[in-house]
């Protein structure tokens, strides 16, 4: 049994007097394609801001790659991708290689250039996306699903070992939400990357991911996802806090 | 035509403070309008006139030998600091860092000018700009900041680029954000106060803010954005200061006048480039 990439133990956070996290113990084991899933406001997005770096925990602790976090000498092993197809300015000017390059700035350095490695590891991460026709476009000519596999890419290009998405398909139509899911199913198997992946989209992550882990407040269920399809309605009712109805995804 | 800007001394240095600024305010501009901070740049500008009120008045009143042009650097980066700092205060409205600081300048400019017995026509040239106020000291203060400007933007380029376009993401991977971020708007506060004594304190921002506007419309990607910003910079400063000079006009009126007809071009240009792609598409 291999290290797990994130080790969270007895983790705990409120916001003001609000808990919104209280004693969780959680492991994201190494080469897993990881759902996250639970409702809003039941701390999914603290819980990725704990792993981050960007908060710390009010109790507990939490060990990244086998070691307590040391925030920026291992960020570069994290990549992440946030609802950026939703909210980012569509109207910045900025082509597809210039915006994947972005994920390398911390990884170089200070008062470095891009030199050809760079730039040759830039036009794989796009072309791992399957976007390299579009490498020299400006981002706000492509789609939603487009722009979400550059920042895609734009986190695999400093080759990270764990990528972290908080609901990436968001606003992103049935059809290119499925190739979505087909890309992060290749980097995970034929990259063997981790991943974490937060999402409100149960049926088609149950088909890929590898575990699934249900948060609110605590967690409720960590398994796979034979196990989370056979749970009942009295299950979710229970994790949720309120009455829940099941609905079958049979795309 | 340009015969006059080599002969005289006071006209040559202010022809070549216009090619520097010509090139290190769209620099900065490009970052300021990517970022949606435009009207920073006015509130900067403000403050720059009240510190230059402020030395005009220390002269006239105390006999303090202030030269105005740094003493409104030296308030218009105190200004950038504390937008910064209001910007952290108001969270959820960090635009009110600007009315606030922008009429604060207003406000003490009126007070110093009035103490030093309101206006006269040193005070005009700062507003509007003046072909014949660069003197040698204040030309080589400015190329000090200009090749400081182009330096910090070359080594610091990728961060820059990576902050404008996703902050979020730039503090994720470990880049030092609010560090960068204070040191590019106290860059932009000495830029503000460089160009000042040529297009003057009310039209400062638009040559920051305009060549961008049009090289937007043209650019394929934000470095090539950033090279026509410059170029377009570099055209209106120098068309405006000949005819400014012999139309006898302040500079800055004539400079910003360029500036809108080139975004004027540009934005012809753009819906003439873009309409046969439309009937291409709809095939």
């Amino acid at each position: 049994m291999t290290e797990p990439v994130v080790s969270m133990k007895n983790i705990s956070y409120s916001y003001e007097s609000k808990k919104v996290l209280d004693h969780v113990n959680f492991e994201v084991p190494q080469g897993s394609f990881m759902g996250l899933v639970g409702p809003n406001g039941g701390g999914k997005t603290t819980l990725i801001k704990l792993i981050l770096g960007l908060i710390k925990p009010d109790e507990g602790s939490i060990a990244i790659f086998n070691d307590s976090i040391n925030p920026r000498k291992d960020r570069n092993k994290i990549g992440f991708v946030s609802q950026k197809a939703n909210s980012f300015n569509k109207g910045f000017p900025a082509t597809v290689f210039e915006v994947v390059s972005s994920g390398l700035t911390a990884k170089i350095g200070y008062f470095k250039f891009l030199n050809k490695t760079y730039k040759a590891k830039i036009l794989e991460a796009i072309d791992q996306v399957g976007m390299l026709a579009f490498a020299y476009e400006n981002i706000g000519n492509l789609s939603g699903g487009q722009q979400q596999r550059i920042f895609i890419a734009r986190a695999l290009v400093s080759d990270p070992e764990l990528i972290i998405l908080d609901e990436p398909t968001v606003g992103i139509d049935y059809e290119n939400v499925k190739r979505f899911y087909e890309l992060l199913h290749r980097l995970n198997k034929e990259q063997n990357k981790t991943l974490l992946l937060v999402t409100h989209d149960t049926g088609t992550m149950t088909e890929y991911a590898t575990d699934i882990v249900c948060l609110n407040k605590e967690l409720h269920f960590h398994g796979n996802p034979e196990e989370y399809t056979s749970l009942t309605e009295k299950d979710f009712s229970q994790f949720y806090g309120h009455p829940v109805n099941l609905v079958s995804h049979n795309h | 035509m340009l015969a006059d800007f080599f002969q005289y001394d006071f006209l040559r240095y202010t022809f070549l403070t216009g090619l520097l600024i010509g090139v290190i305010a769209p620099l900065l501009g490009t970052f300021i309008v990517v970022r949606r901070l435009s009207l920073i740049a006015d509130a900067l500008s403000h403050v720059t006139l009240a510190g230059i009120a402020f030395g005009l008045m220390a002269e006239k009143k105390f006999g303090l030998m202030l030269p105005p042009l740094y003493s409104g650097m030296v308030f218009s980066v105190i200004g950038s600091v504390l937008i910064e700092k209001l910007r952290s205060v108001y969270k959820a409205f960090q635009e009110l860092a600007i009315p606030i600081i922008l009429s604060a300048g207003v406000g003490l400019s009126v007070i110093f000018i009035s103490i030093a017995d309101g206006f006269n026509t040193d005070l005009f040239n700062y507003l509007f700009g003046s072909v014949s106020a660069v003197s040698q000291n204040d030309f080589l203060m400015i190329l000090g900041i200009s090749v400081f400007v182009v330096l910090v933007v070359v080594f610091l380029y990728k961060e820059l680029f990576t902050l404008s376009f996703d902050e979020e993401h730039a503090t994720i991977s470990g880049l030092h954000s609010k560090q960068i971020h204070l040191l590019f708007i106290v860059l932009t506060a000495l830029v503000i106060a460089a160009s000042i004594r040529i297009v003057g304190v009310l039209l400062v921002s638009a040559l920051m803010t305009l060549p961008v506007a049009a090289s937007m419309r043209l650019a394929k990607g934000f470095k090539q954005m950033m090279l026509l910003s410059i170029l377009f910079g570099e055209l209106s400063v120098i068309l405006g200061l000949i005819s400014g000079y012999y139309l006898s006009i302040p500079p800055g009126g004539t400079i910003v006048m360029i500036s809108i007809i080139i975004l004027l071009i540009a934005i012809g240009l753009k819906r003439i480039q873009s309409k046969p792609r439309k009937v291409r598409d709809s095939v």
